[in-house]
Formats: C-alpha cells, structure tokens, sequence
C-alpha cells in the first residue's frame, strides 16, 4: 500500500513536470510576449530592459530550465501583469480563497442535496421526489452554467462590487479577512450547484436502484433485519463505490473554480484570473496556475483509488498489471 | 472459405446474432417515446442548419438600420426580431444551428478519428504500447479540457477552424478510453481467439471481430461528445475567443445580450439562442439514452 502510494506520487511528479513543459512550450510558441501586445505601448530600449529584467531574453530552453530550479525551491515567479508584480503564491494565496469557498458551498448544496435526493428516488421509484430527480437531473445539463448566470444577472440585475461589507451574512473570522458567506455567493452558487446537482442525484439514484434489487438485499430482509440496518450497512456501503469513481473527481473540479461563473458574476477568483493571466501573457501566473490545478487533481485520482480500498476490501492497489 | 467451414458457421452466427441485436435495438428505439421526439427534433434541426442558405428570410450579414433591436413578433417581415447591430435575429439563429452542429459533429469526429485507434492500440497490443498510451492518457488528465481549450485556443487565436481543432484536441480521453477497454476485453474472449486459431489476420481480428463489438459504447459516448462540443463551444464564443464575427454563434449571441445592453435589456437576444442551445442538449441526450437502452442486450424485453 505505501509502495503504491510512493510509487503513484512519483509518477505524478512526472506528470507535473510533463504537462509544465509542455505549457511551457505552448505557451512560447504565442507570437508577441507580455509587454509586446500593443496596449502596453512599450518599444525600442524599454521593451528590451524590461524583457531582460524577466529573462525573457533568453532561449527557451534555458527559461524552462531556470523557472524549474526556482520552482524546485518553491519559488513560482512574479506576476507580470498584477499590479506591484507580487509572488505568484502570494497572489494566489490571495484569490484561491474565494473560488475555494465557492467550490465548498456548491460542493455542500449539489451533494448534500442530490446524495438525499438521490437516494429518496431511489427507494421510492416513480415517485414525486424520483420524477424531481429525472427534471433536475435533465434541466441540470440542459443548458451551460453560463447561460444560466448571464439569465440570474439578466432578472436580478447586475453584480457590484465583491465582498462589501454591507452584504455579509457570515463576517470575516480574521481581521481584514474575507467574509466567510455574503450575499454576493448566493448567485454564483446557485449557477454552479446546478450541474453538478444533477450529477449527483442521477448517480446517487442509479447507484442505489442497482444494490436495491441485488439478492443479498432480498436475503438481508428475508433475514428480517430492520430496514435501517440494511440501508446503513448493506445498501449505502456497496453504493458507495460507483458513486466516489464518478463524484470524487469533481471535488477539485469545483474547488478550483468554473471560469465562466467567475468571469460572468466577476468572481474575483483562479478561473478569472486564469483567463485574465492568458490574455496578459503572464507567463508565471499561468505555470503556476496550471501546475496547481493538475496537482489538485492529480492527488484527487489518488484519494479516490485509496478510498476505494477503504470501503471494498476486496479491491487491492499495486497489485494489477499496469495500474 | 471451404477450411472455415466452422468459422463460417460461427461467423455466420455472429452476423445472426448482431442483426438480430440491431432490429431489436431499432424497435426498441422507436418505442422509446423521448428518444424519438429527440430523433425528430435532431433532424429538423439538421435540415434547417444544412438548408439555411434555403430557408434562412435574408442574408447572414444584410444590415439593416431600422431593426437594430426590434423586439420580436412586432414586425412580421422580421418575426424575431433585429440583433444589437441590425441583422435579421431568425436568420442569425438558423446559421447559429449551422455554426453549432458543424462544431459540434466535427470536433469529435476528428478527435474519435485519432482517438479510437489509439486506444485500441492501447488495448490490443498490450504492453509497452499500452503502457506509454496510459502515461499521456494520464497527463492529459491532469489538466481540465476547458481550461486547456481555453490556453490553446490563446495560441492558436480565435476561429471556426481552430476552435474545432482544440476541442478535438482537447476531448480525446474519454474515447481513447473506451475503445481501450473494449478492446482489452474482447482481445481475450472465446470467439477472437476461435478467429487466430483459424488464421484470421490481425488486421480481419481488429475490424471484423473486435470492431463491430465495440461500437456501441463508442457510438453512444459519441452521440454524449456532441453537444459537450457544442456546449465548449458556445462557452468559448460567450467569452468572445471562439466564433469570430461574422459567422453566427448561439454562444456569442447570449454573450452580446449582457455586453451590449448594460442600461436596457433585450430579453430575447439571450432568450431564443437559449432555448436553442436547451434544446439541442436535450435532444442529443434523449437519443443516446435511448441508444443506450436500446443497445443493451442484456435488456431482454
């Protein structure tokens, strides 16, 4: 298990240090650097101090193999583009925040609910709570979430300001922190629950439908056990296991932030600044979100696998053939 | 063929039993009632996007001052309406399904077409192949399709040509993953095996035997890509990197519906190419599930 485990972290260190180059790479291959692009107005003697001074004058070969040293130390770079230039960690130290809490209250909302509602449809089938899941689950994917946020901002009006004081409903628990829920999650919240919302409940549904007509249901109630003691220990746990392979994977799907929500209600977060840095060119803004993104999901994969074994023994890691 | 006097028999079966399997699928698709009403709605969308140039009331790009944000059935030369610049809002959202169904065909097509024998490789050849095939199957996992969609498409520029390009590009996991495992699994099975011992070649095994297996799971995830595609590219047009103008775009018309009217709202501007884009997705996603179902011979009935 710690041999797999060890041997899963190295492997994923090689992924991120693949998909770093090859972003990289990509990232080079654009015409016209940060402070070509014509708006910034910098040419001639300017344009060169300034490419010297972020070693942009080097060949790439040579920028990849310095940017890896520092990031070996922990060091990402500056922010080309941010005002006063702070250290890419610093800075999202900074916005991770907000997408985070984001992502936490849409993970609480779709899966508290749709695990519930699932579960309720599936123990009564064709029922008005089942009927609710087969709507949500179809309206959930009917329509892109930010079709639906570009809808809340059309009736509700637009979005100013984010995190005023005026519209916190949980304040801050540091001084000058962020309030931990304000009025301004609500919209975004609701937008980005929705899909997943539907997910979950249409998987939490089939899952449990599937163990709730195997025979050693049908054996555990010949036995006369109480309907509360099969749910908990029979149902949910053998539920469980298709349920982790499709939902765990949208745990850093979600706490890494939609783009669109946060670009269209102004969520000043990492997709948002995800898009901006790509317009900007800020090239370590950009490694660095890149680079976090793929680790969050690479340690997702492995917790998944891990917890598989947790809850069917019988599935043991290491142990097939090219796992 | 006279050697493969069992094998003709067992293949003969085979085909028997795969016709037998489609009629039922057929039959059991038509009575699929939501899968037919996704079916019909599929179709006439496609006739109206391949006719558009037929049934479209004007030209893509005829600009007419007067009707710039008409509201809709005020004017019945112009049912819908007229867009923020004075276009025809039928004609914009009849070359929208255009735009949209070409993306949303062709990306995964092109990206089925690498895809699928990648992972069929993958499967059949086993080890080493295999081996290297799962390694950038797991690093392309590592970063959202969207996220990178969104980073090549900032290479590449925006663009009906090389949006399709990068979501093809982007949207390979998933077949290449499927036809792995069909193909793993049916490298092993009694009748592939039947097929070497008789002589057959690789290339009869893979495309007679194997291929015709695994199709279904791919036909059925294919027909879940296209509105993915369609929905990536709507996503990408909306934050105005995908379809350039002129060329018409569901995505950029609701997008343009908030940017253009800071102070008064056209309603429909956003409304019609949402309804649209709903139905579209809803459509391609009754016919698979009743593809789905359908295709399932474990569904005796």
């Amino acid at each position: 298990m710690i041999a797999y485990v060890f041997r899963r972290l190295l492997s994923l260190c090689f992924v991120l240090l693949v998909v770093s180059l090859l972003v990289f790479i990509l990232m080079n291959l654009v015409p016209g650097g940060p402070f070509t692009l014509a708006e910034r107005g910098y040419s001639g003697a300017a344009l060169e101090n300034l490419e010297r001074k972020y070693g942009l004058d080097k060949p790439v070969h040579v920028r990849y193999i310095n940017y890896l040293t520092s990031a070996l130390q922990l060091d990402f770079g500056n922010s080309f583009s941010v005002a006063g230039n702070p250290p890419v960690t610093e800075l999202i130290a900074r916005i991770w925040p907000v997408t985070f809490q984001l992502g936490l209250y849409t993970i609480i909302i779709s899966f508290g609910l749709g695990i519930a509602l699932g579960i309720i449809a599936a123990y009564y089938r064709n029922g008005p709570v089942d009927n609710f899941v087969t709507f949500v689950a179809t309206a959930g994917i009917a329509v892109p979430n930010f079709i639906i946020a570009t809808w809340f901002l059309l009736i509700f009006g637009f979005q100013n300001g984010w995190g005023v004081e005026s519209k916190w409903i949980i304040g801050p628990i540091t001084p000058n922190g962020s309030a931990l829920l304000s009025w301004d999650y609500v919209l975004p919240v609701l937008t980005y629950a929705l899909a997943p919302l539907a997910l979950v409940s249409r998987y939490t549904r089939s899952s449990f439908a599937d163990v709730l007509t195997a025979d050693f249901i049908r054996t555990a109630r010949s036995k006369g056990l109480s309907e509360r003691f099969i749910m908990l220990r029979h149902v949910l746990r053998n539920a469980l296991i298709p349920m982790i392979t499709v939902l765990l994977p949208q745990v850093p799907n979600l706490l890494t932030g939609s783009l669109f929500i946060e670009v269209v209600y102004g969520v000043p977060g990492l997709g948002k600044f995800f898009v901006t840095s790509i317009f900007n060119r800020d090239y370590p803004m950009i490694m660095g979100l890149v680079l976090l993104i793929a680790l969050l999901w690479g340690l997702t994969y492995l917790i998944t696998d891990i917890l598989y074994t947790v809850i069917d023994p019988r599935i043991r890691l290491g142990e097939t053939k090219g796992a | 063929m006279g050697a493969g006097q069992s094998a003709g028999s067992k293949e003969g079966a085979k085909l028997m039993e795969q016709r037998s399997l489609a009629r039922d699928a057929l039959r059991r698709f038509l009575q699929n009632r939501l899968a037919m009403l996704g079916a019909v709605l599929l179709t006439l969308l496609v006739s109206v996007a391949a006719l558009a140039d037929v049934v479209a009331p004007y030209g893509l790009n005829e600009v007419d001052f007067s009707i710039v944000r008409l509201r809709p059935f005020t004017d019945p030369s112009h049912i819908l309406g007229g867009d923020g610049v004075g276009r025809d809002f039928l004609t914009r959202l009849i070359y929208g399904a255009r735009t949209s169904l070409f993306v949303g065909m062709l990306a995964p097509l092109i990206s089925f077409g690498f895809s699928v024998p990648l992972g069929a490789i993958a499967g059949y050849r086993g080890e080493i192949w295999d081996f290297a095939i799962l390694r950038v199957i797991e690093i392309a996992t590592a970063i959202p399709p969207l996220l990178f969609a969104m980073f090549l498409i900032s290479v590449t520029g925006a663009g009906l040509g090389n949006v399709i390009f990068v979501l093809a590009v982007t949207s390979w996991i998933e077949p290449a993953r499927i036809a792995r495992a069909q193909f793993l699994k049916y490298r092993e099975t009694e009748f592939v095996l039947a097929a070497r011992a008789l002589g057959a070649s690789e290339r009869q095994i893979i495309t007679r035997h194997i291929l015709p297996n695994a199709l279904t799971p791919l036909l059925v995830s294919f027909t879940f890509a296209v509105p993915l595609a369609i929905f990536a590219e709507a996503g990408l047009s909306f934050l105005g990197i995908g379809i350039t103008e002129p060329t018409a775009s569901w995505g950029k018309m609701v997008g343009a519906s908030v940017k253009s009217s800071t102070v008064i709202v056209d309603y429909h501007l956003a409304l019609f190419p949402t309804v649209l884009v709903a139905l579209t997705m809803l459509s391609f996603s009754f016919v698979g599930d009743g593809l789905q179902e359908a295709l399932d011979p474990s569904r005796g009935d």
